[in-house]
């Protein structure tokens, strides 16, 4: 071995002329200089990398792309019944014909249904039948609608040729409604009142939790106090109090608002700890200081130095708020104390599963307005977490 | 497999450690060769980021990861066999038979490396247990008898104690009691003193070297200090950026360096064992008798309310500053100088006393009573420079903004002017205006605590507080940033209140210098007289406790001691 022969060796002259730690970079290329990378871009790069959070990300933008569109991308309208397919399971779409002949040809479509007795229950059930090809299509003109209540339009993404045909990719509820389409209303409403809760929350949440970490003393002991006195009540109760005094003739708009408020009122206190939690830490950091022997005014110290550093932390925290005012408002509205029809969301929806008989007859009632809501919850925290861990790009 | 020298009971043979990173691989450790003797020390000293820590972790297999060992051989006598640690798993039983029964380590922080919530005694109790049959009994025993080797007073009672009962310095003996708990052959110790204070760095290391010759162990020191390793080691080895650039026996190192960074390195320790030589001091240099800029009478902070648990954390300061001088206030961790210096500025408001500041149209202000505007525009004046140049810096602002912000805020400037003001303010700290609209992540942190003085100066103060400016920088940094404050204030004609731990800089740096100890000020005197003839005996063990950087002239042997009366 060669190494031996250098130990006794003084100097390497191979070592006289070095100037930096030694690299080999592992991704050919242009380096980019982290040097005048702000501080928005480090996180996101540090957000890129975590892929779960990425795709939890598209999720969530899927979905308030879905509630965007929800008219256009509905088949049907939410509240159109038709009596004569109560009940009607899902169907699959088919893609090929098979002619009379044995040639098969491209034709995408949806079987029909035909009624069947059960012969002990005597009950009306609908099963598919193959025999009753609907055929479908995209940009078909349906029901006619006004997109945003603004732009009147009858075109649909996806729908049966013929209006009349029925088409129910999810199936019918007990009044013979598209769930398809009452699930993509209701994802407007869902993902909208998590949103608008939480946007309340954080106003609430910033400004009381700042005053109370930034001041301290006993402006920081009542808030405090508030905000456990606050957390302390029991929320089922206290929202059944507050949407029971909800008078009965308010409009389905003024409920939901109404709702959003309720839920955000009580959702706020986290929040506030948090950010409070972040000024008493910055508060006491040398650049606070530094900032404050600048002679920089209070408002400055909280706006252009403290408030910054935070707003990674808040917005991760946000996220991870939103799931549970979308779980708050499914909840009060299975309990049906929340939102009530006309007004769809996934709450309502799931409303109609509430008795045995549906689960047993049409799971679909149950398990897609479920899904709905643990897909975006989960998406929600995934996509939080991820956050959380990008938001301070200096840990390292 | 190769045979070892009699006397060599480890040998690294061109070890290279890798950290595989996202985009690059940085070769921490680079083809490093070096063997430990018995009864021998050799110190790793270096700078930080050159790769000491992770060479001495890869020993023990326990570097952190991403980190692998990629190359090389570290052979470990076994009796007649020779065991290659390298190719060990780090898991394995043969590997944690090696950590502590063959090789002791002990670490840099004895503050979080013991269990706060396991006594003293049964940390060591479990690792003596884990490497020995003994029952519990007589591994306390073997504790106590541990602990008494360490020189803790009274162990069979401070063996009951948990950790947050004992001083840095004890914790520190009781890590190297955890450490000498497996009886290993070899040592490794990382740091052990970087923590602690000046006297009690002496004290420990003064315990190690004791203990080394005593039980004949192999001793590996980690460090960054050339004063420490002039006193302790027998063979030095000097790495930079991950390769050993000089090797030898530490007089060879230390009288005749050849390569240019050792050269360099020591350099940087020799300048600061004198006082810069910048000529008298202003108070001299004027005819007249000066006024002083800046009085501090009687002043005082107690924290707690009035009872036993109160904490006089400064008692009864007085000093005076004079234009253009620099005063050194120089203590041990917990003798108040930090605080004194935050009571000045009223970060911290005094409980007693008063502060006089005589401003720039020569008229005296009492600072103790001044309102929040006239505080205000005292801070104008009198500026602050932070010791950690991480945590000073807001991470969200561009260079510019950092520095610019004392100006916008007092609106002095903005716009183009704003601009040429922050790049006049970097030319004169040493740093190029081009970097103006980078962040502070992009900087070292020399180059950081540069900005920090760019924005100390950008008010044109009279006074600058420096508190321990210089600790968290590198020896060759250190000095760099030293030489920078002396040439500003000869340009600007500032004063400087100097806070340190570390007498070597305020030696080089200050006039005068004030010597504090549980929140008073023992001796104030000129530098030179407190640096070469202090007269209280606690500047003198103080003093006599610096590590000097020659190896012929190992002065921290030879030291004072002092004990505390014990008052509080």
């Amino acid at each position: 071995m060669g190494a031996r022969d250098t130990l006794g060796k003084h100097i390497d002259p191979a070592l006289m002329v070095v100037d930096g730690p030694s690299i080999s970079p592992l991704k050919q290329g242009k380096s980019v200089s982290i040097a005048t990378i702000g501080p928005w871009r480090l996180i996101a790069g540090k957000l890129i990398r975590q892929k779960v959070a990425m795709a939890a990300g598209a999720v969530i933008l899927f979905l308030y792309l879905v509630g965007l569109f929800a008219e256009f991308l509905a088949p049907a309208l939410p509240s159109t019944s038709k009596p004569q397919y109560t009940y009607a399971p899902p169907q699959g779409i088919s893609l090929f014909v098979t002619q009379p002949d044995g040639s098969t040809e491209f034709n995408p479509h949806v079987k029909g249904y035909k009624i069947e007795i059960e012969k002990v229950a005597l009950r009306r059930t609908f099963v598919v039948d193959d025999s009753k090809v609907v055929p479908i299509g995209f940009f078909v003109k349906g029901p006619a609608y006004e997109l945003w209540g603004l732009i009147p339009m009858d075109r649909h993404l996806i729908g049966p040729l013929n209006p009349n045909d029925p088409m129910y990719l999810l199936g019918t509820d007990r009044l013979g409604r598209d769930v398809f389409s009452r699930l993509i209303y209701g994802t407007r409403v869902s993902m909208s009142i998590g949103l608008v809760g939480v946007a309340v929350s954080l106003v609430l949440g910033v400004v009381f939790g700042s005053i109370s970490g930034f001041y301290g003393g006993w402006v920081d002991t009542v808030i405090q106090r508030i905000i456990e006195v606050i957390s302390a009540m029991p929320t089922i109760p206290l929202w059944l109090g507050l949407a029971a005094a909800i008078p009965l003739t308010w409009s389905p708009v003024s409920v939901y608002f109404v709702i959003t408020i309720i839920v955000s009122l009580l959702g706020w206190t986290s929040l506030a700890r948090e950010v409070r939690g972040r000024f008493l830490a910055l508060r006491s950091e040398d650049f606070v200081t530094a900032a404050r022997l600048d002679g920089s005014s209070e408002a400055r110290l909280i706006f252009r130095h403290i408030l910054p550093s935070l707003t990674s932390h808040i917005l991760a925290v946000v996220t991870l708020a939103v799931p549970t005012m979308i779980v708050a408002e499914t909840s009060l509205s299975f309990l049906g104390i929340g939102l009530k029809p006309p007004v769809v969301s996934w709450g309502v929806l799931l409303q109609d599963a509430q008795n045995i008989r549906t689960v047993a007859t049409a799971p679909w009632l149950l398990i897609w307005p479920s899904l709905a809501v643990i897909v975006a919850v989960l998406s929600f925290n995934f996509f939080g977490d991820g956050l959380r861990d990008a938001a301070d790009p200096y840990d390292n | 497999m190769n045979d070892l020298p009699d006397d060599v009971v480890l040998s690294v043979e061109n070890l290279s450690v890798d950290f595989r990173l996202r985009t690059h691989i940085l070769h921490a450790v680079e083809k490093v060769s070096f063997q430990l003797k018995r009864g021998q020390t050799l110190c790793l000293v270096g700078e930080s980021g050159s790769g000491k820590s992770v060479t001495a972790r890869s020993l023990l297999q326990i570097i952190d990861r991403p980190g692998r060992i990629v190359g090389g051989r570290i052979l470990l006598k076994n009796g007649d066999a020779i065991t290659d640690i390298a190719t060990l798993s780090p898991d394995s039983n043969a590997m944690r038979a090696i950590r502590g029964r063959r090789i002791g380590l002990i670490f840099q922080e004895p503050m979080s490396s013991l269990s706060p919530v396991h006594t003293i005694g049964s940390q060591i109790v479990e690792a003596i247990r884990l490497h020995t049959n003994l029952d519990k009994k007589a591994a306390r025993e073997r504790m106590i008898d541990l602990l008494r080797q360490v020189e803790i007073p009274n162990p069979d009672k401070m063996a009951d104690r948990y950790t947050f009962e004992f001083s840095g310095g004890m914790r520190q003996r009781a890590m190297i009691a955890m450490a000498l708990a497996g009886d290993p052959d070899i040592l490794i110790a990382d740091e052990p003193t970087t923590a602690l204070d000046v006297t009690t760095q002496a004290e420990i290391l003064d315990l190690i070297k004791r203990l080394q010759v005593g039980r004949g162990m192999a001793m590996l020191l980690i460090t960054h200090d050339m004063g420490l390793v002039a006193e302790v080691a027998d063979e030095v080895a000097v790495m930079r950026f991950g390769r050993i650039v000089e090797h030898g026996t530490v007089d060879a190192i230390y009288h005749a360096a050849g390569h240019p960074y050792t050269r360099q390195l020591l350099a940087s320790t020799v300048k600061l064992t004198r006082q810069a030589n910048v000529g008298k001091p202003a108070v001299m240099l004027s005819a007249e008798a000066p006024s002083p800029v800046l009085s501090v009478r009687n002043l005082g902070k107690t924290f707690g309310y009035a009872g036993n648990n109160t904490l006089r954390a400064v008692d009864d300061a007085n000093f005076d500053l004079y234009p253009g001088e620099n005063l050194g206030i120089v203590g041990e961790s917990g003798s108040g100088k930090t605080t004194l210096g935050r009571l000045i500025l009223r970060i911290v408001e005094p409980t007693a006393g008063t502060v006089f500041y005589r401003n720039k149209n020569g008229s005296e202000i009492e600072v103790t009573r001044l309102g929040k505007k006239g505080l205000r525009d005292f801070h104008r004046e009198v500026r602050l420079v932070f010791q950690d140049p991480f945590a000073s810096l807001n991470p969200r602002m561009t260079v510019k903004e950092v520095i610019g912000d004392p100006l916008i805020v007092n609106g002095l400037a903005k716009g183009k002017e704003l601009e040429d003001r922050v790049a006049e303010l970097m030319r004169l700290v040493g740093l190029d205006p081009m970097g103006m609209e980078r962040y502070p992540h992009a900087f070292s942190g020399g180059q950081r605590q540069r900005i920090g003085i760019a924005r100390a100066l950008a008010l044109e103060p009279r006074i600058i507080i420096a508190d321990e400016a210089t600790s968290a920088l590198d020896v060759s940094i250190r000095s760099q940033i030293l030489d920078l404050l002396l040439d500003i204030r000869r340009r600007l004609n500032l004063s400087f209140i100097f806070i340190s731990h570390d007498i070597s800089v305020v030696r080089y740096f200050c006039d005068r210098v004030a010597v504090m100890h549980r929140g008073r000020i023992v001796e104030l005197g000129e530098a030179k007289q407190i640096c070469t003839a202090p007269r209280e005996a606690y500047t003198k063990s103080l003093i006599s406790a610096v590590p000097n950087p020659d190896p012929r002239d190992k002065r921290m042997m030879h030291r004072q001691r002092f004990v505390a009366p014990i008052n509080s």
